[in-house]
């Protein structure tokens, strides 16, 4: 744990990602100290003071309704990063777990999950989010189910092709001698050696799940007003370009830097933990 | 049999298996849906007789095995029904606005190839210098935005502060549309022999081709530079430097090319986000593509719009995968000489 700490400390781009993730779980985390407007995050309205470029103590203006973006942002930050830990917390068992099914059981239970995962990976990711939002009611809690079934499939892939090298292992092999259940191999021996992949994998994902909530709120189907989210508000200000720039700018640059954070991170681990898929 | 036809037989009959898993997925969710979808569509003011009426002529009240039957021989015929939005047979529809995004999805493609895997070689060939690092964090910029967000930005620097590019749709105004053959836009134009109007759509589709690539260039630049760097510490490299071959050889003929069948399949695998992400895209550009209707069928919630529009973009997905594994059978040796090594 102190050698992956000061070996991530010794890369430059490490350190940026992790101070780019720092700063985004902080702010979601402690908006309501942060953030100079607070009430902002709800439907409030203030004609006086409405579509005002950057000034004090609007340093990143105010939007359509004369809310604080800069407060607005922080607070989008804070329901993405939710769903990204949400969306993850159920697809990751999911997916892990038919991988290492189909990886070692091997046989039909192989076919027929595969094939299941193949279905749900040939739908372009988007779209397969876009048709389930688009029966269901545009809520939050919608929004994670949405994208949670096109997530879980790229883990049980991952998994799969963990376990079905790991199952020659020698280690798997002595297991099966001394009697070990199936469910015993698949849990205690084979998976704590798809961890450091898992955990890579992850690390990049939040920032993923955060790029595709926001791609379904631009077009209309996600989180809904007055929750305020990085993707609608970019949408609500591509109507006023070039003039109110800042509408579309801001949201844009804070998507930008959540995810690259989490993606600079997540290189990181990949290198240090060997993760290489 | 040859081994490559032994291949695209594979992979063809999994592909069938694949999409019938589609149709049917994509049809349990379309009618797992709350609310009636005879009566969205009629509007609020419908008599309750129009709507028993339009459930009837939908075949709503039957159960869903029986509907799923219905759509497979009408699927079979070529049929996907009526889209309640357009009140046109859905395959009209996705005639029409499909290719506009092909196209679209198709320069890009040729973007990420154009501009990903030479940034990638280049990155590999001088790992660890200033050339390296700022091709590595140029393409984790790339991945890391959705692609509305680079569309968003590159119009603003590109159309607004440098008016170098028009700011949206597929061709001016002023100038006449050639006649629709392909429907593909820069195709037609070229069929009709109109140069003008050629360039014109080549220099509208630059940006929001460009906007969609970004996240792909950045995928095949850091795919293509993990594979060679790997391939660089093989001994045969070193062979071929002690022969005293240039780098520039080296680079081209050795190294690279054990890692172009990896950078095929991710390129693959990316077209699949490009199809959906296209959505994005075409918003900000207003361009007439699939976009505006399968947003538009998804609100409505029109039931064969959007099965049909997602079957639809699923099939040209598989298509394109197959493609890309036969042309890696071609390049790979292993399985192009599999048969001749064979006793």
């Amino acid at each position: 744990m102190r050698r992956t700490l000061s070996i991530l400390l010794s890369n430059p781009l490490s350190v940026i990602g992790l101070l780019l993730v720092g700063t985004v779980v902080f702010s979601a985390i402690f908006a309501d100290f942060i953030a100079p407007f607070p009430s902002h995050r709800g439907a409030v309205v203030d004609f006086s003071n409405f579509n005002q470029p950057p000034h004090w103590p609007n340093i990143f203006g105010t939007d359509l309704v004369g809310r604080d973006l800069f407060s607005r942002i922080l607070y989008a930050y804070r329901i993405s990063l939710m769903l990204g830990v949400v969306v993850l917390a159920i697809a990751v068992p999911i997916g892990v777990t038919v991988g290492l099914a189909a990886g070692y059981l091997g046989g039909w239970v192989d076919f027929v999950l595969m094939r299941l995962t193949d279905v749900f990976l040939s739908i372009p990711p988007l779209v397969l989010a876009m048709s389930v939002m688009g029966v269901l009611e545009p809520t939050l809690t919608n929004g994670m189910l949405a994208v949670t079934t096109m997530w879980w499939p790229w883990y049980a892939r991952l998994a799969y092709n963990v376990t079905r090298s790991e199952s020659q292992e020698g280690y798997v092999l002595a297991a099966e001698i001394i009697g070990a259940s199936r469910l015993h191999i698949m849990f205690r021996e084979i998976l704590p050696n798809c961890v450091p992949s898992i955990v890579t994998k992850m690390t990049l994902d939040l920032g993923f799940v955060i790029l595709i909530a926001s791609s379904l709120s631009f077009l209309g189907l996600g989180v809904q007003a007055p929750t305020p989210d990085l993707g609608s508000m970019v949408a609500e200000g591509g109507n006023y370009l070039p003039d109110s720039w800042w509408l579309t700018v801001f949201p844009s640059l804070a998507i930008l830097i959540a995810v690259f954070g989490f993606n600079l991170l997540g290189d990181a681990l990949r290198q240090v933990l060997g993760a290489d898929q | 049999m040859s081994p490559v036809v032994q291949l695209l037989a594979k992979r063809l009959s999994i592909s069938v298996i694949v999409l019938i898993g589609v149709s049917m997925l994509i049809f349990a969710i379309a009618r797992i849906i709350p609310g009636d979808p005879a009566r969205i569509a009629l509007g609020p003011n419908a008599t309750a007789e129009q709507v028993v009426q339009l459930r009837d002529k939908l075949h709503l009240d039957d159960s869903i095995i029986v509907q799923y039957a219905n759509f497979v021989s009408d699927f079979a015929r070529g049929d996907l029904g009526i889209s309640l939005y357009t009140n046109r047979p859905v395959t009209t529809d996705i005639a029409q606005f499909l290719p506009a995004t092909l196209e679209l999805v198709f320069v890009a493609g040729l973007f990420m190839i154009g501009f990903g895997i030479p940034l990638g070689i280049l990155s590999a060939r001088h790992r660890g210098k200033a050339a390296d690092n700022v091709v590595r964090v140029l393409s984790l910029l790339g991945v890391s935005a959705p692609s509305f967000v680079w569309a968003v930005i590159l119009m603003l620097l590109f159309a607004f502060f440098l008016p170098i590019f028009p700011i949206a749709g597929q061709i001016s105004d002023t100038l006449t549309v050639p006649p629709r053959m392909t429907g593909f836009l820069l195709f037609d134009c070229l069929l009709a022999g109109d140069l003008r109007a050629f360039a014109d759509a080549a220099h509208h589709i630059v940006l929001p081709a460009f906007a969609l690539s970004l996240s792909g260039i950045g995928q095949a630049a850091r795919l293509t530079r993990a594979n060679m760097i790997e391939t660089y510490d093989k001994p045969y490299i070193e062979m071929a430097r002690s022969y005293g071959f240039p780098e520039q050889r080296i680079a081209r003929r050795y190294a690279f090319r054990p890692s172009l069948i990896p950078s095929l399949t991710i390129i693959g695998l990316d077209f699949a986000a490009m199809l959906g992400n296209a959505f994005l895209v075409e918003a900000v550009y207003a361009w007439p593509g699939l976009s505006r209707y399968g947003v538009q069928v998804i609100l409505r919630k029109d039931l064969n719009a959007i099965v049909g529009t997602v079957l639809v973009i699923s099939a040209t997905f598989l298509v394109v995968n197959i493609i890309v594994d036969l042309l890696i059978a071609f390049i790979n040796p292993r399985i192009r000489y599999a048969e001749r090594s064979r006793p």
